[in-house]
């Protein structure tokens, strides 16, 4: 009697934990036979699937000659609200520019995707991709040659005409 | 049971093989017993956390440990960790108590199974093995002794930290294994009774004959399997370490084997009272409906059964253990208490008190129905009829008190008299 603590009077099956504990104890055992039911993802074996829209590692697409798409016009490293392009512009003979260095450091990225949406020529794009582990930090400053390595297929930018991806 | 006792002799008298093995045969048999039961009970151990986390994946939908050998080799991972780990000594414990701490709360619990019997005896041609380790005259006492001593380890852990959280959990312990060793030793005393012996083989040979008490003496075995969670600090009783509360309990200071001790020190006094339950209530090793396990001739391969059967009921309880760990909340310390002192011990004396009336109006109504299928009707009809009321009685609910007090219907009235007042008063502003 110590806290007055108004007591609500609810039906006896509500209130009997002796029935409570049963269908407790009926309900777990229901779930440790349900083979079927764990719904644990075996991480490395099989994955989740990702949205199409997912902004992951950067790739570098490539023309039919193999060389990348950059022309170095800077628009990427400009738009980068993170700083983590590195672009040193050059042109050949023929006065095409092309990029010397362009380097992309994985650590600074926040993955926005400006840097594709951006690009006049469809070059630089973050891909559907997640798993880039390396023992050091060096080597997650990706240069043009691995951005041009990658396979992984790309994102696919928001659409205002089809907002939800279909 | 003189009955029983008379024919033991009697076949001793004619069979040779069934005088029990002794001098040199007998110490031999001594080591090799303790070999195997040492052997079987540590992996057995071993494989419990495996099955504790392979069982609380599945009944959490997920699929537990696969990776080590498909997880049949998750214990040797853990064990290997457990030795490779750094031995950790803060700077602020009592040295000599936190060293000796594990080994106390290791050994009580490994040593009560030196008097359980784990099935029917062998005959070799040496004479006759109990396939007990110590057929001690007085084993359930011994027994009810050993496990009283646990809790020393765990005191002692929990004040050698220099822990506050180490400390309330050392404390905790040993106020719930006190409370509930006492209603422990009572329920046992029905079984006591109908046996008239405390050594574990009577009792399973009473049982043999007279049913099986879980039949007879259902009230018992519920005190029973209660206490018995308490005294393992299992679910809903783990109040010593409440991680939530208490972030690991009496074994928070603890590393690498130290803490592993502990942890086999559970599942070891867990495998205790599985076999204490299956002994004392679920006929033990007893194979049903054949006599020549218990009274001979013995044969080895009945042995083995027995041994598969005992083996069995214990799985059997462990898995409940693991059920109802994985399925039901921790009680509150008050509830706790209340459920020890206000309900179990009274329940349990006034069980005592029932048995031994209904035993005694037996005797007294004369040797017909002092064994038998008369005893056993008469035991089952009022276990029957004690069950139902003690069911109907738990089944109200607020048994074990909650933090609240009934409330006098008046000054329920009283308040809500005051709350439309109020109500109107604010109406009227508006």
């Amino acid at each position: 009697m110590a806290i007055g603590v108004k007591i609500v009077e609810r039906p006896i099956e509500d209130v009997s934990y002796v029935r409570a504990m049963f269908r407790g104890m009926a309900l777990t055992v229901k779930h440790l036979f349900d083979v079927n039911g764990r719904v644990t993802t075996q991480y490395p074996e099989e994955k989740s699937p990702i949205s199409p829209r997912w902004r992951g590692t950067h790739r570098m697409l490539t023309t039919e000659t193999g060389k990348a798409r950059c022309v170095a016009c800077g628009l990427c490293p400009t738009v980068c609200p993170a700083n983590c392009i590195k672009l040193v512009p050059g042109e050949d003979e023929e006065g095409n520019r092309y990029p010397l260095v362009f380097e992309i450091d994985e650590f600074r990225c926040i993955f926005c995707g400006y840097c594709q949406e951006v690009c006049p020529e469809e070059a630089i794009h973050v891909g559907r991709h997640y798993e880039n582990s390396e023992y050091s930090r060096e080597g997650f400053v990706y240069d043009l040659q691995r951005l041009m390595d990658q396979t992984h297929p790309v994102c696919e930018m928001w659409d205002p005409e089809d907002p939800k991806g279909q | 049971m003189n009955a029983l006792h008379g024919v033991n002799a009697l076949y001793e008298a004619i069979d040779p093989n069934n005088t029990p093995v002794s001098g040199g045969a007998f110490l031999i048999f001594t080591i090799v017993k303790m070999l195997i039961i040492f052997t079987v009970y540590m992996v057995g151990v071993a494989m419990l956390t495996l099955a504790e986390r392979k069982i609380s994946a599945w009944i959490q939908d997920r699929h537990g440990p696969n990776r080590v050998g498909k997880g049949w080799l998750q214990p040797a991972a853990d064990g290997l960790k457990n030795f490779m780990k750094e031995e950790t000594m803060p700077a602020g414990v009592n040295k000599p108590l936190f060293v000796l701490a594990p080994i106390l709360s290791f050994i009580p619990a490994l040593t009560g199974w030196c008097v359980i019997p784990f099935g029917a005896p062998v005959a070799t041609r040496w004479g006759r093995v109990d396939l007990v380790l110590a057929d001690l005259p007085v084993g359930f006492l011994f027994i009810l002794a050993l496990t009283s001593l646990g809790v020393y380890g765990i005191v002692l852990a929990g004040w050698s930290s220099n822990n506050k959280y180490a400390l309330l959990g050392g404390l905790r312990s040993s106020a719930q294994m006190v409370s509930y060793e006492i209603s422990m030793g009572m329920s046992t005393i029905p079984v006591l009774l109908l046996a008239g012996n405390v050594s574990l083989n009577s009792i399973i040979n009473q049982q043999a004959w007279g049913g099986w008490n879980v039949i007879n003496l259902t009230v018992a075995f519920f005190i029973f399997m209660v206490a018995a969670f308490a005294e393992t600090n299992r679910l809903p009783f783990d109040l010593p370490e409440a991680e939530s509360e208490l972030i690991a309990g009496y074994h928070t200071e603890y590393s690498a084997m130290k803490f592993s001790l502990f942890f086999i020190a559970e599942y070891a006094s867990m495998v205790t009272a599985s076999a204490l339950m299956a002994t004392l209530f679920f006929g033990g090793w007893d194979v049903p409906f054949t006599a020549h396990d218990n009274i001979g001739p013995y044969s080895g391969w009945l042995s083995l059964l027995s041994v598969f059967i005992f083996l069995g009921k214990i799985l059997f309880f462990l898995f409940v253990f693991m059920w109802i760990r994985w399925t039901l909340p921790r009680f509150r310390y008050d509830q706790l208490m209340s459920l020890g002192w206000k309900f179990m011990l009274p329940l349990a004396l006034i069980y005592i008190v029932l048995i031994a009336a209904v035993l005694l109006g037996l005797s007294a109504a004369g040797s017909r129905f002092q064994q038998g299928a008369w005893q056993a009707a008469i035991l089952g009809s009022v276990n029957v009829i004690f069950v139902i009321v003690l069911f109907a009685i738990l089944d109200r609910g607020r048994i074990i008190s909650p933090a609240y007090g009934r409330m006098h219907p008046k000054e329920v009235e009283r308040l809500r008299r005051l709350d439309r007042r109020k109500r109107v008063a604010v109406e009227a502003v508006r």
